[in-house]
């Protein structure tokens, strides 16, 4: 049994190492998507482009001024009026427009000044950024005013502070870093994408070039052929999975907080949910077209429905229902309990059980179909 | 007199460093049946696809029933069929479906589209069979409608590539008549195969190694010219370890073997001067302990012809 | 140039292939669709109604009203009352709460003397989460000092109004800031990328792998008839796929739509055909349909992240930028939300419209010129 296996695992070796292209693109997705992050995505935007409206008179210029110093927002052009500012909007040339009312400094001194901030909604997360900081530097600017009258009005404010001081403390994640939070989440993906890929494509292959049958009368048997097939499979994922974990710990300096060991035995566990996920569907479909629709798929609602970008519990219930047919979703949690929180099995041993059921129905499921789809 | 149907002239292919072509010439005229040999890997798909103008020559040029192949490739279409390596017909599309899509493709409508169906579907024998997917017909079948639809629009020229390669021999006996049926029309048919047995069916042939022409020709006109020596045949007990033998003499120079083959239960000899070397040859066997039927002065086959022209080149 | 009998024998070809395998058209409508549906109900961008652990260790008047003040911005929903910080950090660690709220024994008088202080622990593994806690947070517990400190002024006699400056936020095209105003037209978009993409490079590749393209080149047929006889019938499945989706987003969904139809349809016809010319380029490289699926999914994930899709586009690097650029979804991100979103004229987006414009020519113009190149 051990010799055809082995047969078998040599040929996959072959294969898969020929074909070097796609090899290649399959290995540097992830390191891709690391370097992304990384450096290039940010999710919080800073330096707004903003257009002020109807600014005159020191009392304008004094909020211009603490809205640039909050460093969110960019005045890149002084307009007339508000329609102005719309048009500007609407064209994309500004994300943020201010609106000073015409009778600003008098209502200021009254204490009833009014300033409109519009806010350019079609674009998530500058709108988010906008809206929040917007709030913010209007009640700094009123703080500062106020605190002036006073010192105006002879009250000594140098006792005069908020009463209320707040620590924030960022557990796992001190700077906020968006890798921190997606090395894990990636890792998690990537096991279940690439086994999934990889098991799903060698055995449809194998089937459409009629390579299948010449298999099946030789003495391997449906099982060996399986183990044969994964087994290159698994070494290539885990490879990549090492890559990925030195590149993010050593040269993106991500902190592997938990054990390394409890996590690589947790991930072999895991492979295999991708693996059996990957039988499954090629023993469902007919072609490489369709294995391909599926797999894109199962790969994107994963991605989605699984908590690896958006926190599950945001979602309406049955939409959670569903991500739990994922893989992904249990061992994400995993995943960033040990990498980032540096939990293990006490905490995580409810994960780690409801894995390994995954495991066992998803293989049986799929050795089952695919000894059917063989008969 | 007209132009040849097929003219290649210092025809030459690099890919890189590596030539594929080496400057070949050679003329098929009309009606003829060519075959066009070598072995795997020696250029003659790559002479295909430049006569075809699928592939722009390096250096020569081909012209095909009057049509320059690399100017005028589009015009000369009209009036060559090809077949590929492969079956190419579309899996997922029935027989009558791709016959007609060919049919369109070259320009065939209507009653004219419509006759050459039927006539097709029977050549390839499918009549009275439905409609299949072509995905469900076996081998045979699928090599027949795959000519079929090289034919579909009564080209003057057809160019075949490997067409037996993985047919039975039933079907290649079968395909090769429908050939010969097409030769007899006056179609100019260019063929390659690597089974020497069908090279014996064509008039003439061209020998293509390693890129280069290196023989062409009748087959009886390459028997006799391009057999450098004489080929014995020699029928013995154990004739694996006679070949191990002789081999072995060859190699010492003690006779003056050029080729040394086994050809099915028998060993192909070839040496200079038969009668010279008919009994040496013998006696040396004997001599070894070997039992001896006989050694005979036989035709060259093809594939002897093949092997030396090949040895003489280089 | 085009013999419209040879394009119409490719054309029935094609159809005659896609009609055939129905399951796999099926699975091109269905894919989408499930896509958008999961998306559109999955990804919730503005995270409210975190799961919060809170410790308070005062219990007075003062704790109370600022918990209150939390719990009622809609940020923060209380999952449990833990005993200590520790027992809010096991919490976090287990995954049962994102944020943590710990106020200290004796608020009350702290706050009397000017010192109260509060802790908010947030988990960091979950950007999202501590990013929308973070910013939530600040603001609450800033409003409610100045509350605070405005109550002790007037106590001490001194009158005048509250704040001098408000500021009111509206938010243009989107007032409640709502994620599938912002993500169901950018999806439409980025769907029909995909599909347009993948359906060329597959149908092109095919023919290449199994090397019936070698027999079409040999029929009078022209590159240029085969390749439009291919890409009608997936334009064709492209613009059915987009009403589809569309009516779902738009109708279904209620997203609004605040431009021209027309014009969108347009601008979508154009952007298809940008597809088909980048599916047609990816078809020139690949020589497998596996390495084109590969090749697809790698444009993919680069579209996800770098076209403005859903991250952002101003904060990247100049150079990330300009690979973003390469990608036709770009220019089309931008013009859907200003035709669909804002709801504006060709006047306000003719730049991208062109930009999208060149590179449909250009895409299409070099995968000629590939496609000749390819058997030498």
């Amino acid at each position: 049994m051990g010799l055809r296996i082995w047969a078998v695992m040599q040929k996959e070796f072959i294969q898969t190492l020929r074909d070097r292209r796609t090899l290649l693109l399959l290995l540097s997705i992830p390191i891709i998507e690391l370097f992304l992050f990384a450096y290039a995505i940010r999710m919080n935007v800073d330096h707004l482009r903003t257009v002020v409206a109807g600014a005159e008179g020191a009392e304008c210029y004094a909020y211009v001024q603490a809205l640039e110093a909050s460093g969110y927002f960019d005045v890149v052009a002084y307009v007339d009026d508000q329609a102005e500012v719309i048009r500007a909007i609407d064209g994309g040339r500004a994300r943020v427009g201010v609106v000073f009312p015409p009778t600003f400094a008098r209502d200021l001194q009254r204490g009833t000044a009014q300033v409109l901030i519009l806010v350019d909604g079609s674009d998530f997360f500058p709108a988010q950024t906008a809206y929040g900081m917007a709030g913010v530097t209007a009640q700094d600017y009123g703080f500062s005013v106020m605190v002036e009258r006073l010192e105006r009005s002879g009250y000594d404010t140098r006792f005069l502070h908020p009463p209320l001081d707040m620590r924030m403390r960022i557990l796992y994640n001190p700077d906020m870093s968006d890798l921190v939070f997606l090395l894990p989440g990636l890792l998690a993906m990537l096991l279940q994408t690439q086994t999934l890929v990889l098991t799903s494509a060698a055995i449809v292959r194998e089937r459409e070039l009629g390579t299948m049958e010449a298999l099946l009368v030789t003495p391997i048997r449906p099982l060996e052929l399986m183990l044969g097939k994964i087994i290159p499979n698994i070494i290539l994922v885990i490879l990549d999975m090492l890559l990925i974990l030195a590149l993010g710990t050593g040269l993106l300096r991500v902190p592997f907080r938990g054990n390394v060991l409890f996590f690589f035995a947790v991930s072999a566990l895991y492979l295999l949910s991708g693996l059996g996920l990957g039988i499954l569907v090629s023993s469902i479909s007919r072609s490489q077209k369709q294995t391909q629709q599926i797999v894109m798929v199962v790969v994107l609602l994963g991605a989605i429905l699984s908590g690896f970008i958006f926190p599950r519990y945001a979602m309406p219930k049955w939409v959670q229902m569903v991500g739990l047919l994922f893989p992904l979703t249990y061992f994400l949690g995993i995943s960033r309990g040990v990498i980032n929180k540096g939990i293990g099995w006490s905490v995580l041993r409810p994960s780690v059980l409801s894995i390994a059921l995954y495991v066992l129905v998803v293989l049986g499921v799929a050795v089952v179909s695919f000894r059917r789809r063989l008969e | 007199m007209p132009e040849p149907a097929i003219i290649a002239h210092n025809l030459t292919k690099r890919f890189g460093d590596f030539t594929a072509v080496d400057h070949v010439t050679f003329e098929v005229p009309r009606g003829e049946v060519f075959g066009w040999l070598g072995p795997n890997g020696a250029g003659k798909t790559t002479t295909i696809r430049m006569l075809l103008g699928l592939l722009r020559p390096t250096e020569g040029y081909a012209r095909v029933v009057g049509y320059d192949a690399a100017k005028q490739a589009h015009e000369m279409h009209f009036h060559v069929g090809y077949m590929s390596q492969r079956f190419t017909l579309y899996q997922d599309l029935t027989v009558r479906e791709n016959i007609r899509f060919y049919g369109h493709a070259y320009g065939l409508r209507g009653e004219a589209l419509r006759r050459r169906e039927e006539a097709i579907v029977r050549m390839a024998g499918l009549h009275g069979r439905g409609d299949p997917l072509t995905a469900n017909l076996s081998g045979g079948w699928k090599q027949r409608l795959a000519l079929g639809c090289a034919i579909v629009h009564k080209p003057q020229v057809v160019l075949l590539d490997e067409p037996t390669a993985g047919v039975d021999p039933i079907s290649r006996r079968e395909f090769w008549e429908l050939i010969y049926a097409m030769a007899a029309e006056g179609v100019t048919v260019l063929v390659t195969t690597h089974y020497m047995d069908e090279a014996e069916l064509c008039e003439r042939v061209g020998f293509i190694s390693r890129g280069r022409l290196v023989a062409l020709g009748s087959p009886e006109e390459l028997k006799r010219t391009q057999m450098r020596g004489d080929v014995l045949e020699v029928a013995m007990e154990e004739p694996e370890r006679g070949l191990r033998y002789l081999k072995s003499l060859q190699a010492t120079g003690r006779l003056p073997l050029d080729e040394v083959a086994l050809y099915g239960v028998l060993l192909h000899v070839v040496v200079p001067e038969a009668e010279r070397w008919q009994e040496r040859l013998r006696r040396a066997l004997e001599e070894a302990g070997f039992r001896v039927q006989h050694v005979a002065w036989i035709e060259p086959t093809l594939e002897d012809v093949f092997i030396s022209a090949v040895k003489a080149a280089g | 140039m085009i013999d419209l009998q040879r394009l119409r024998a490719v054309l029935r070809k094609e159809l005659t292939q896609l009609l055939r395998d129905r399951i796999t058209l099926l699975l091109i409508f269905m894919m989408p669709l499930l896509e958008l549906f999961f998306f559109a109900y999955a990804v919730n961008l503005s995270v409210d109604h975190i799961p919060t652990a809170v410790c308070d260790l005062s219990l007075d008047v003062r704790s109370r009203d600022f918990i209150d003040a939390l719990v009622a911005s809609g940020y923060f929903d209380i999952a449990e009352y833990a005993a200590g910080e520790a027992d809010v950090i096991a919490a976090l660690d287990e995954g049962r709460v994102r944020a943590g709220i710990v106020i200290p024994p004796d608020f009350a008088a702290q706050v009397a003397r000017g010192q109260g202080e509060v802790l908010i622990i947030l988990d960091g593994s979950d950007t999202y989460s501590v990013q929308a806690a973070y910013s939530a947070a600040t603001a609450i517990a800033q409003h409610h000092a100045l509350d605070l400190m405005v109550e002790k002024l007037r106590r001490q006699g001194q009158t005048f109004e509250l704040m001098p400056v408000e500021s009111s936020v509206r938010v243009l095209y989107n007032p409640t800031l709502d994620g599938l105003i912002f993500i169901v037209p950018a999806l439409i978009a980025m769907l029909l990328q995909i599909l347009t993409v993948n359906l060329t490079a597959q149908s092109i590749v095919r023919e290449w792998e199994l090397g019936t393209i070698e027999q079409l080149l040999a029929t009078p047929i022209r590159p240029l008839e085969l390749i439009l006889g291919k890409l009608l019938p997936n334009l064709i499945i492209a613009a059915v796929a987009l009403v589809l989706i569309a009516l779902i987003g738009f109708v279904g969904m209620g997203v609004p739509f605040r431009g021209s139809v027309l014009l969108f349809l347009f601008l979508s016809l154009l952007f298809a055909i940008s597809g088909l010319g980048l599916g047609l380029l990816v078809s020139t490289v690949a020589h497998t349909q596996n390495e084109a699926e590969s090749i697809t999914s790698m444009l993919m994930l680069l579209s996800m992240l770098l076209t403005g899709f859903i991250y952002p586009r101003e904060p990247m690097p100049a150079i990330v930028r300009l690979v973003g650029d390469l990608i036709p979804l770009t220019y089309f991100v931008r013009i859907v939300r200003g035709v669909v979103t804002r709801g504006v004229g060709l006047t306000l987006v003719w730049q991208d419209v062109a930009a999208l414009a060149i590179y449909a020519a250009l895409a299409m113009y070099l995968a000629a010129r590939f496609f000749h190149l390819r058997l030498d």
